[in-house]
């Protein structure tokens, strides 16, 4: 087998948690991230599913660094992200990109959309001037959104719009892995449809991985060829999609599954009239 | 029929004088809530199910809101319902939870002593009583150690906790209607299970008739008698769970329940999806507010259909759809994904 996309190995995010009046002391620590091994081969989509506070959205930062791991091991393509400095990781920014939940928070409202979705093009130097421009505006015609978009600003836009300004702000470098972090947990269901269908899309056109975080296991089922189960900063399970929603061994993937509600009346009774009896 | 409904709402409108025009939030709802019964509205956002709970509540008046329609609840009259007479209703008959549960609570207040508060602002009970009562309360809505965790602020609770101590303060008076908008959506989905658990056994037991107010048709499915689907302002199907769920009426509730994921079923290539977005509520288009979404809309849909029973063996479901009952079951048919799914159940 090749060596996957990124292979984290050993993970360690521990946030201290001080005391002390003049000097602070280290008294615990929060173990969000707490020994996690995770593989994302290339054009692989894994799922990340876990309660809130769970350590998703901190593992998916750490592995970009963009915080700092406490220990353990992140390889990307083959080179070692833990320890490189940040003027070493800079050209290999480009190759991973993050999808943020929040639409409304992850925009800048006083940014133009042109200027949002160009920005990691002007900051890596791979595009300017009209070059940036049409680049942008192809972008904008790729995720959905009409090129004359280029001069608006965030707030002329619904959730679902702004989430596609986001997803081009992220292809816009051709990243290799997105991070999605909730990407379609803000959204109404009928745009849910229509944000996970345009990833599926991309991911086919430019053969991306992506690391799809959601608190919904029936969301992450839908997109995910593997699914990682986390819990209290840990991975609890992992395995193919179907393995781990047909055959569940954690007793917290079980309890996860179960929690979905199912979305037919009949069922939900015969469910409810099984349990009674 | 009339008197029988515990609740009954009718053409209610609720516009909102904003910056850049009028939005009709609201755009002539009708609705029955049979007494005991859990009637789910549900919608997108900005489709007016939140702004029809809180005016029932008398929640949305103000100096930019116009708000016309009549809602009869237990003999009185809610939408023209002075102040007074609607501030012995809340709480008191209706009570109201809400989404984010960290919001609705006082921080700087101990838990119990809210409950208190609502209770001794009703009724004519002493301190301890009150207090007693409050425990009770909590206990009764799964609070473990209710009368250790009393004088918690709510900041020490999770948020499943917070939504049941809401619960429990909703309950304080014993009303008869509990409106609950979005009680879960903010809620872990292991959590959002057990409230939506305890709301059912609260219907069941104490026969408390619930409005649930959610964008979130799996959870309708698993409490709700009826339903009320609503598109940009108006209620655009009404039935019984199994009517809107296993015989749809009108296309948009067609998307709603093909563009939902379901665990249990093999998984689509592809997640049906309603294409476009809602119409903005400043100008939305002519006619059925769908009609520009719609692959089945024609002529006729220029015209607003009314809210009207179409089906002769279910003179309860409604539906604001022009298409014959024929076309609508081929269409959804062709459409696939309803009628696909209703033939794999019986597999």
């Amino acid at each position: 087998m090749t060596e996957p996309l990124l292979e984290v190995h050993d993970l360690v995010k521990h946030f201290p948690v001080k005391s002390g009046l003049l000097i602070d002391r280290e008294v615990d620590a929060v173990r969000a991230v707490d020994g996690v091994d995770l593989a994302v081969g290339a054009g692989e989509t894994v799922g990340l599913v876990g309660e809130s506070g769970c350590g998703k959205s901190t593992l998916c930062r750490t592995a970009l660094r963009l915080i700092e791991p406490t220990s353990g091991s992140i390889r990307f393509e083959g080179r070692e992200l833990a320890g490189l400095r940040t003027r070493e990781l800079r050209p290999l920014r480009p190759r991973m990109q993050m999808i943020f939940q929040d639409p409304y928070a992850s925009l800048n409202p006083r940014k133009r959309i042109g200027q949002i979705v160009g920005a990691p093009l002007r900051l890596h130097g791979i595009a300017s001037g009209s070059t940036l421009r049409r680049e942008v505006q192809e972008l904008l015609d790729r995720v959905g959104l009409s090129p004359e978009h280029y001069n608006r600003f965030p707030h002329e836009f619904s959730g679902g719009q702004r989430q596609r300004i986001g997803i081009a702000r992220a292809l816009a470098t051709k990243p290799k892995l997105i991070f999605a972090d909730e990407p379609v947990s803000a959204l109404d269901v009928s745009i849910q449809a229509q944000i996970i269908n345009l990833l599926a899309d991309l991911q086919s056109e430019f053969g991306l991985s992506y690391v799809f975080v959601a608190h919904d296991i029936g969301i992450v089922r839908h997109v995910s060829e593997r699914i990682a189960v986390m819990h209290e900063g840990k991975i609890v399970e992992e395995g193919a999609t179907d393995q781990i929603c047909e055959w569940p061994s954690h007793p917290y993937t079980k309890e996860l599954i179960a929690a979905v509600p199912i979305p037919d009346p009949r069922e939900t009774r015969e469910r409810r009239g099984g349990a009674a009896a | 029929m009339s008197g029988a409904n515990l609740l009954e709402l009718r053409d209610l409108e609720v516009s909102f004088n904003t910056e850049d025009g009028v939005v009709t939030a609201v755009d002539g709802v009708t609705i029955d809530l049979p007494p005991g019964e859990v009637l789910a509205i549900v919608g997108e956002s900005g489709s007016g199910k939140s702004v029809t709970g809180l005016s029932l509540m008398g929640l949305t008046r103000g100096p930019n809101a116009t708000i016309s329609g009549t809602a009869r609840f237990e003999g009185s009259e809610l939408i023209a319902a002075s102040e007074e007479e609607l501030r012995r209703i809340r709480g008191d008959r209706i009570s109201m939870i809400f989404q984010d549960p960290m919001s609705s609570l006082d921080p700087v207040y101990r838990v119990a002593d809210q409950i208190v508060e609502q209770i001794r602002a009703h009724r004519d009970v002493g301190a301890a009583e009150a207090r007693a009562r409050a425990i009770e309360l909590l206990d009764a809505v799964g609070i473990p150690d209710a009368a250790g965790r009393a004088d918690s602020y709510p900041h020490e609770f999770s948020g499943g906790m917070r939504q049941r101590a809401m619960i429990a303060m909703a309950l304080s008076l014993e009303p008869s209607l509990l409106i609950a908008d979005e009680p879960t959506t903010a809620l872990d989905v292991t959590i959002q299970a057990q409230i939506i658990a305890l709301l059912r056994q609260l219907n069941r037991e104490r026969d408390l008739s619930i409005v649930l107010i959610t964008h979130d048709i799996g959870v309708v499915a698993e409490i709700a008698d009826r339903i009320a689907v609503m598109y940009a302002g108006r209620v655009v199907e009404q039935g019984s769970l199994d009517e809107v769920f296993y015989d749809p009426q009108h296309p948009y509730t067609w998307g709603l329940l093909g563009s939902v994921t379901r665990i249990d079923r093999p998984r689509p290539k592809r997640l049906p999806q309603i294409p476009g977005m809602p119409p903005s509520l400043l100008d939305p288009p002519a006619g059925c507010h769908l009609r520009p979404r719609c692959p089945h809309a024609f002529g006729r849909c220029s015209e607003v259909p009314a809210l009207a029973a179409r089906l002769p063996e279910s003179p309860g479901h409604l539906d604001r759809c022009w298409l014959t009952v024929e076309q609508k079951r081929s269409l959804r048919e062709v459409d696939g994904r309803i009628e696909l799914r209703a033939r794999e159940r019986t597999a």
